[in-house]
């Protein structure tokens, strides 16, 4: 896990956090739940240690993916609340958004989740989260030397991630 | 936000990177001789074979889903025809096809039309029973197993032990879906 202040000052569109980057936390985790990628750029608040923050995080949009599929008008199927979804199936949510922030969500049928905290104003970031998932194909899925389902520790990952995270508006 | 539709296999195959075929060949042929110098038997070199594609599977998912822009498939008829129109088309640069569905739809055969990885190789006696192409079957079952199926994959006619064509059966066992990991004792 790798906790990052961030510091750097760069021009960039307005943002109401301070830094220059656009956004202000990532997490990424697998179908198992393991947080397989944590990055901050800008996050002046944390009440829970990392591993009690990955876990409400990831509970969270387990049972926001459930209610959400559940809770859809069109679907016929009236499921109970609980039961066990394959990844990618029924309807899934995408962000959420509240005064303060706005958290953008993307699940692969393999059961990768991206999650994505901005600032409030930030648009649609569906395709900016696919953009990531194949970054993250390319630097680590395609690394032989990860093992996969264990946390990422890949330089090229993060520089592009930095880079590409720094033009999102 | 429009949302873009699944790429076709021929669409991807032009954009990605591709390697010369006749490494890509003999490097494959170089790793099987190299196994059956190793393990001397003819199963065991099946099944390291199909372990060995069972990791690559397990990788390749993620890139395929990723390239093809796909969401998931509403159920196994689709996944077999992903499989074949878009997955063989998208990595080997082959055209297959999916046959002889069963009753209930939970398993099929894939044809390849043809296949890079047997280019050139000719079985000696001393290897009959040796699937040449067993990484594929690996590589098919490593995949689905990243998307919660559990399948068996086999060759059901092989070129190189006498048929006409390469037949592969996949057989769905069961779906897995996905459960809380965390204990509740917290």
């Amino acid at each position: 896990m790798q906790f990052f202040g961030g510091s750097d000052v760069s021009p960039s569109p307005p943002a109401p956090t301070a830094a220059g980057h656009n956004a202000n936390v990532m997490y990424m985790f697998n179908r198992n739940g393991v947080c397989l990628f944590y990055r901050e750029w800008n996050r002046p608040l944390r009440t829970l240690n990392p591993q009690q923050d990955h876990k409400l995080m990831f509970g969270l949009l387990f049972s926001l993916k459930s209610l959400t599929a559940k809770m859809d008008p069109t679907s016929g199927d009236k499921g109970n609340l609980g039961v066990p979804q394959l990844p990618g199936q029924g309807c899934s949510f995408h962000s959420f958004r509240t005064n303060t922030y706005k958290l953008s969500f993307m699940e692969s049928p393999s059961g990768i989740k991206i999650i994505l905290v901005t600032h409030p104003r930030t648009g649609d970031l569906r395709e900016a989260l696919k953009y990531i998932y194949s970054l993250y194909v390319e630097y680590v899925a395609k690394n032989p030397l990860y093992n996969p389902g264990t946390p990422v520790r890949c330089d090229l990952f993060d520089t592009n991630l930095d880079q590409y995270v720094r033009s999102i508006s | 936000m429009p949302t873009v539709g699944p790429r076709s296999g021929d669409a991807i195959f032009a954009n990605v990177d591709r390697v010369n075929a006749e490494l890509f060949t003999l490097t494959y042929g170089a790793i099987v001789c190299q196994l059956l110098t190793d393990l001397e038997e003819v199963e065991e070199v099946n099944k390291q074979l199909d372990q060995m594609g069972y990791n690559i599977g397990t990788r390749l998912i993620d890139e395929f889903l990723a390239k093809a822009n796909i969401s998931r498939c509403v159920d196994f008829k689709e996944t077999a025809e992903m499989i074949a129109k878009v997955g063989f088309k998208m990595f080997l640069g082959v055209t297959a096809s999916v046959t002889n569905w069963d009753v209930e739809g939970t398993c099929c055969n894939i044809v390849l039309e043809d296949n890079p990885l047997v280019d050139f190789v000719e079985l000696p006696d001393t290897c009959q029973g040796l699937y040449y192409c067993n990484v594929l079957c690996g590589v098919i079952r490593g995949a689905l197993e990243m998307v919660s199926m559990k399948t068996e994959v086999t060759w059901v006619r092989d070129v190189l032990q006498g048929d006409d064509s390469y037949e592969l059966q996949v057989k769905l066992l069961k779906q897995v879906p996905e459960e809380y990991p965390y204990k509740d004792d917290e």
